[in-house]
């Protein structure tokens, strides 16, 4: 079978003998075509990429002054779940009880879950009210929050409905259950002393919340 | 230089015979039909420009299933939110605008490579035996892709997307008998709403997707028949052909190339061309825009639809300009395929195409005064030629065939 001489062989030459430039078209058009197909996925990558709107990065007030002591609130800051607690004297004695601390993963709140001004025994900026992320370190569930029972020198806590975890009113998390860390304390500010604002630091703090162990 | 002789394919399966491909072959041949297909597969050698547009309809269909898979996903279908949804993608979404950019343009582009490929089968008689089922699934595929087209034009929820499909179920609706039953069913409701809404969106790429089944059963008929050529006589051996590869790929990567080149040139510098503006106001039910047209490629329909005085008549007239196509096997009898060897014929289509051209140019001026008249004169030359001229002219150049030499068997002139 005969074919037309091919132009950009010199006649005489035999192709194998020359193979360079019908080599060189064919890589070059292999690497325009690979680099054009790779040109034209960037718009669907981009697309792909998470858009955090600014909107959920706005701060949110609260306001406290409806919680009595020994209730607990959960409102939402930046699509998480936030509860806040408003701690009574007897359950503030318990979080500093020494035999009970023994029980906790975590009790001086060593790991990275809460700002530096949150770091203390009551884990938030003032005693009677706690702040914490309501998301369970184990798996991400939701724990409950459990009002104390009427008994004698009982107390609430948070109990997690997926796999068991609990947490004391200061958020830390209870050995022998999967959960590893204490729950998160978000940043926050006291304005007054009944309102409360999520996602703002106090004054000559610098923390942000993206860097703690885990969520 | 040497290349594999095109027309010895029982010798491929001996390149893979070992190894991983060996043991493929054994089991799904693919290797094999790939190389049959694709690689030696035998093209007449002398196909012009007009065959690069099955290769560029193929790719422009990749491109608009890839660009609407990924709108889709930032796409809501209510009454609502589809306008504002549609405007984050454009404003909010990165890289939005260049993929609903590229899925409006690929959108109109595509109708345009549909009409040019569909002229080229016009106009060289790839309708013929063999070609007969390649030209139906040809246009089953028109219809699949225009329904298609005309479901994402409903998407954004534009003024013209709202008044779009109010015409266009209001025109089924005028259907005798069926009609309004079908209406409801189609509206799915009293009126145009999140119901409507939601089935366009899903009719939309549920076809999209059937187009791409649809068009492998198109392919295959290709690889049945192979292709013809400007000639209209098939090739009488090796001498006639070359194999797909390197010569086809390379003249349909070119072909690709300068349609790349145009589809920019429109995306980045002329997006107003083929969007209309009026399409970037929020449906509003209670107020049509003044010059409500359909998309460019519907326009010579739609002027159809304008020059027949009757509400049924019109949509009859509209339908009846793509059914006539799927009789044209039947109704051009002559054994001479291209029209390059048919001088009545070639007349003839260069009239089809301003006919369609003027029908198109009647949709958007409206069908009064001298459109009118315009209008029914270009809608009776079109079906004229299909009806009669073609008809006419196929029986003389059959007859003189025969008178010249009447041993000339049929179909291969
Ligand atoms: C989704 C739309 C379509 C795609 C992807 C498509 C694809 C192709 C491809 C790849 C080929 C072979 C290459 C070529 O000859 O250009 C081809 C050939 C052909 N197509 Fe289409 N096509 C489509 C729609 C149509 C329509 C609407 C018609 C007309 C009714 C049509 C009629 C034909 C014919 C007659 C041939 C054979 C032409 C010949 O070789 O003489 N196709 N098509
Ligand atoms: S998610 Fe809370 S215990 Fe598993």
């Amino acid at each position: 079978m005969t074919h037309p001489t091919d132009p950009t062989t010199a006649p005489g030459q035999d192709e194998s003998t020359v193979p360079g430039r019908r080599d060189f078209l064919g890589m070059v058009t292999t690497a325009g075509t690979v680099t054009g197909l790779a040109a034209c996925a960037i718009p669907f990558v981009e697309s792909l990429k998470p858009q955090d709107s600014a909107a959920a990065h706005q701060p949110v007030e609260v306001d406290l002054s409806k919680l009595a002591p020994g209730q607990q609130m959960t409102t939402v800051w930046q699509g998480k779940p936030v509860f806040i607690l408003r701690r009574t004297p007897e359950e503030l004695a318990r979080l500093q009880n020494a035999a009970l601390n023994e029980t906790l993963r975590d009790a001086q709140s060593e790991a990275l879950q809460q700002p530096p001004y949150a770091r203390n025994w009551h884990r938030s900026v003032v005693p009677e009210y706690g702040v914490y992320v309501g998301i369970c370190t184990h798996l991400g569930c939701v724990p409950a929050y459990m009002p104390p029972t009427p008994a004698p020198d009982q107390t609430g806590f948070y109990a997690c409905p997926c796999h068991g975890s609990h947490f004391d009113l200061a958020g830390r998390v209870l050995k022998g259950a999967p959960a590893p860390y204490n729950l998160p304390v978000p940043p926050y500010v006291m304005p007054t002393p009944t309102t409360l604002r999520l996602g703002e630091n106090p004054k000559g703090e610098t923390f942000d919340f993206s860097t703690i162990e885990q969520i | 230089m040497k290349h594999p002789e095109t027309q010895d394919h029982t010798s491929a399966p001996a390149a893979f015979s070992g190894g991983f491909a060996g043991w493929m072959e054994q089991r799904l041949p693919i290797f094999s039909a790939f190389r049959k297909e694709y690689v030696d597969f035998p093209m007449p050698r002398n196909l012009n420009w007009l065959w690069n547009f099955g290769a560029i309809l193929v790719v422009v269909l990749l491109l608009m299933l890839a660009t609407g898979t990924f709108l889709a996903m930032n796409y809501t279908p209510t009454s609502a939110e589809a306008f504002f949804s549609t405007e984050a993608i454009d404003r909010q979404l990165s890289g939005g605008w260049l993929l609903r950019g590229m899925h409006v343009t690929g959108a109109s582009l595509f109708l345009a490579a549909l009409y040019i490929h569909l002229f080229r089968g016009l106009y060289y008689g790839s309708y013929k035996a063999p070609r007969e089922l390649l030209w139906l699934s040809g246009l089953v595929l028109l219809v699949m892709v225009m329904g298609t087209a005309f479901a994402g034009y409903v998407l954004p929820w534009g003024q013209m997307s709202y008044w779009g499909a109010d015409v266009m179920t209001k025109a089924v609706g005028a259907i005798p008998v069926v009609g309004s039953a079908l209406e409801h069913v189609l509206t799915g409701g009293d009126h145009l709403g999140d119901v409507f809404l939601h089935r366009v969106f899903v009719l939309h790429f549920i076809m999209a997707f059937l187009v791409v089944g649809v068009v492998g059963l198109h392919v295959a008929c290709v690889h049945i028949t192979k292709s013809g050529n400007p000639l209209g006589r098939e090739p009488k051996g090796p001498q006639d052909t070359l194999p797909f590869h390197p010569y086809y790929t390379s003249k349909d990567l070119i072909g690709l190339i300068v349609f790349a080149m145009v589809f920019s040139a429109l995306l980045f510098f002329w997006p107003g061309l083929l969007t209309e503006p009026a399409n970037y106001a929020p449906a509003d039910p209670l107020h049509t825009p003044a010059d409500i047209e359909p998309e460019w490629y519907f326009l010579p329909f739609y002027g159809l639809l304008q020059s027949v005085p009757s509400k049924f008549g019109g949509l009859l007239a509209a339908a009846s300009a793509i059914l006539v196509l799927f009789a044209l096997p039947w109704l051009d009898q002559s054994p001479v395929r291209s029209a390059r060897f048919r001088p009545a014929c070639r007349l003839g289509l260069a009239g089809l195409v301003m006919a369609f051209i003027l029908l198109a140019a009647v949709g958007k001026h409206h069908a009064t005064g001298e459109w009118m008249l315009i209008g029914r004169l270009a809608g009776l030359y079109y079906f004229g030629f299909f009806l009669v001229l073609l008809p006419l002219v196929s029986r003389r150049e059959k007859a003189q065939l025969q008178a010249a030499s009447p041993t000339t068997s049929e179909g291969d002139a």
